[in-house]
């Protein structure tokens, strides 16, 4: 029997258990579905974060207190190692030949006020260069600039999110604010940048860095953000920073000289495991289904017991009954596969349309892999039920009752 | 045609060998007409089976047509199932999910035949067997004559040298029994060689020659 013929005598005899065969497929469709749309999020917010990083400036170094290992990604600035100085920043900045800026970046929280409303922000105090280091627009006013930093003067450029929510549609140019004690004039709006993997980038305030020292009471830096004159001097860069500081410190290495790239490849492959998760419990479900098509693929044979001693017995040969219940249960699967593509594909644009912080990104080898792998679960699953019917005697299933 | 030549077969049922043929000599020509008679388990549908190569002998020689069976390999017998012989059976043994004519045409798809070519022939078939009217019924939309008509137009659809009829009117009235062998007769006619299973003297009596079994050996018609 050629090939035509065995697809159609397949696709016959699915067709008679109609509901039978929707509902074994179902179960591939879900599995082929949901692998198409797991990978889509994890690949989606790989994306995300990749995107993001980049958005935040290239070429960039940046030291923090402590010494770590790459894996270690970034630090709080809460460690009881030896603290980065602003002066170092400054030293740093004024020594190193190979990079444009050494920004000194303090971090904290705190309440900013402004006539009753209040609300609990990021503070982050930096020098000029910050925003062009970090991609960073100014909407409305004047970003932080170096008098500022130097005679530390009381200026805050405010995020949009903080705009919004204290100043609300007033002018907020000229502004006096409350953060902490102290107050605080608004001398700019950042360009809303919006939400980035769930977390608000606009919830921030800028500050100059002597400020920030001074608000939050320390000499402690948060880091210490390095733009390098360009990529092939990163390592040159590194290096000398690292010099510098040792220097400093004592001849110890207390702290850690992170890249972006570096940090980039670290998030990558966190995702790259999630990914991975997320496509192995996907490929459970898949199996499962297949399991199911072994399920119903030995109910069809035990059923057609009695066909199959009737086709043996006019010359049906046990290659001829095997390809045919294994066309049965590759068609089921490969009619699934088409259908959980579909389904996936169509989850995957519906998530991100409905929950626009939900990035998702379909990948044309998810497709391909959970198909095949589709095609290969009907194979799988079905041989031993078709090599069961295979080998049935043609007397003993010509009797079955 | 068929010889047959000291053929035993015996079964394992419940740990027990159990003897169901015990030695049978036989030799059918070509054109021949035979019924096979005795009562039930005498073992003669299991000679049917042998002779229809759904089986083997546990020993003894079977030629067909100068083949000898034993040394053919189970998709030889399939093939020769195919391309020799015809079955008709008690229960028809039609797929039920399959309309008359595509049951009529089941041979042939294992035969290699161009799909218009066989679909002409199964027509004709079924028109000789007068059911042409009927080629798209379901065997659960047929009379059990009917079924038996769907079932002897497939085996005659590979032009078999061989028919085999096993017990085929059992399920039927003696009116539409009748109809049957008068189908077999006009079959035997155009030079089919038919053997037949039954237990009805009657039935046998259609037959030219008439052979007897008992307990596994033959008891009378075996030359």
């Amino acid at each position: 029997m050629d090939v035509i013929e065995t697809i159609s005598v397949a696709k016959d005899s699915l067709f008679v258990n109609k509901i039978r065969s929707a509902l074994t497929m179902i179960g591939i469709i879900i599995g082929v579905g949901a692998v198409i749309l797991l990978v889509s999020i994890g690949e989606g917010a790989r994306r995300e974060i990749y995107k993001e990083l980049g958005e935040l400036g290239s070429n960039i170094l940046i030291v923090v207190p402590g010494k770590t290992s790459k894996e270690g990604g970034m630090h709080m600035g809460t460690s009881v190692v030896r603290k980065i100085t602003y002066d170092e920043a400054r030293f740093i900045e004024k020594r190193a030949k190979n990079i444009i800026h050494a920004v000194p970046v303090v971090l904290g929280t705190s309440w900013i006020k402004y006539k009753g409303k209040s609300r609990d922000t990021y503070i982050v105090g930096v020098t000029d260069p910050y925003f062009d280091i970090r991609n960073l627009k100014i909407e409305i006013g004047r970003g932080i600039n170096a008098s500022d930093v130097d005679s530390r003067q009381k200026v805050c450029v405010l995020g949009r999110t903080v705009k919004k929510e204290v100043i609300g549609d007033a002018n907020p140019l000229g502004a006096v604010v409350s953060i902490g004690d102290t107050k605080y004039r608004v001398i700019g709006i950042m360009a809303p940048k919006g939400m980035a993997l769930g977390f608000d980038i606009d919830d921030v305030v800028f500050i100059p860095t002597t400020s920030a020292l001074e608000l939050f009471d320390t000499d402690r830096l948060f880091n210490i953000t390095v733009k390098v004159r360009n990529a092939e001097l990163i390592d040159e860069a590194k290096k000398e920073i690292r010099g510098i500081l040792i220097r400093r410190h004592a001849n110890k290495e207390d702290f850690t000289i992170l890249s972006q790239d570096e940090m980039i490849a670290v998030m990558g492959k966190i995702l790259n495991i999630m990914t991975a998760v997320l496509a192995g419990i996907a490929t459970i479900s898949l199996i499962v289904g297949g399991i199911g098509i072994m399920n119903i693929m030995l109910v069809s044979v035990k059923e057609r017991t009695r066909e199959i001693g009737i086709r043996k017995a006019v010359g049906a040969k046990n290659r001829d009954i095997l390809l045919q219940f294994l066309a049965e249960s590759v068609i089921l699967s490969v009619i699934g596969g088409v259908g959980g593509i579909i389904l996936g594909i169509a989850l995957s644009v519906g998530l991100h349309y409905f929950f626009d912080f939900l990035p998702t990104h379909i990948t044309w080898w998810s497709v391909v892999i959970a198909f095949l792998f589709s095609g290969m679960i009907g194979v799988f699953f079905g041989v031993y039920p078709a090599r069961k019917a295979a080998l049935y005697d043609p007397i003993v299933a010509l009797r079955y009752e | 045609m068929v010889i047959l030549d000291d053929i035993k077969k015996s079964y394992i049922l419940h740990g027990r060998v159990v003897e169901v043929l015990k030695g049978i000599t036989l030799e059918i020509k070509e054109g021949e007409f035979l019924s096979i008679m005795g009562p039930s388990g005498s073992g003669k549908s299991t000679l049917l089976n042998l002779i229809g190569c759904l089986d083997r002998p546990t020993s003894g020689k079977y030629l067909l047509d100068g083949i000898d069976i034993n040394t053919l390999s189970d998709n030889e017998l399939a093939e020769i199932r195919n391309r020799k012989i015809g079955f008709v059976f008690q229960a028809f043994n039609l797929i039920p999910r399959l309309s008359a004519i595509k049951n009529v045409v089941l041979p042939l798809l294992y035969s290699g035949m161009p799909s218009e070519e066989r679909n002409r022939m199964s027509f004709d078939l079924l028109q000789k067997v007068g059911l042409s009217h009927r080629a798209n019924h379901l065997p659960s939309e047929l009379s059990g004559g009917e079924q038996q008509r769907v079932s002897i137009a497939r085996a005659l659809i590979n032009n078999p040298s061989l028919i085999l009829a096993d017990e085929p009117t059992g399920n039927l009235d003696s009116k539409t029994g009748q109809e049957i062998m008068d189908i077999f007769k006009s079959i035997h006619k155009e030079g089919a060689t038919i053997i037949m299973v039954t237990h009805e003297k009657s039935i046998s009596e259609h037959a030219e020659r008439i052979i007897t079994i008992k307990d596994g050996v033959c008891f009378s018609g075996c030359y």
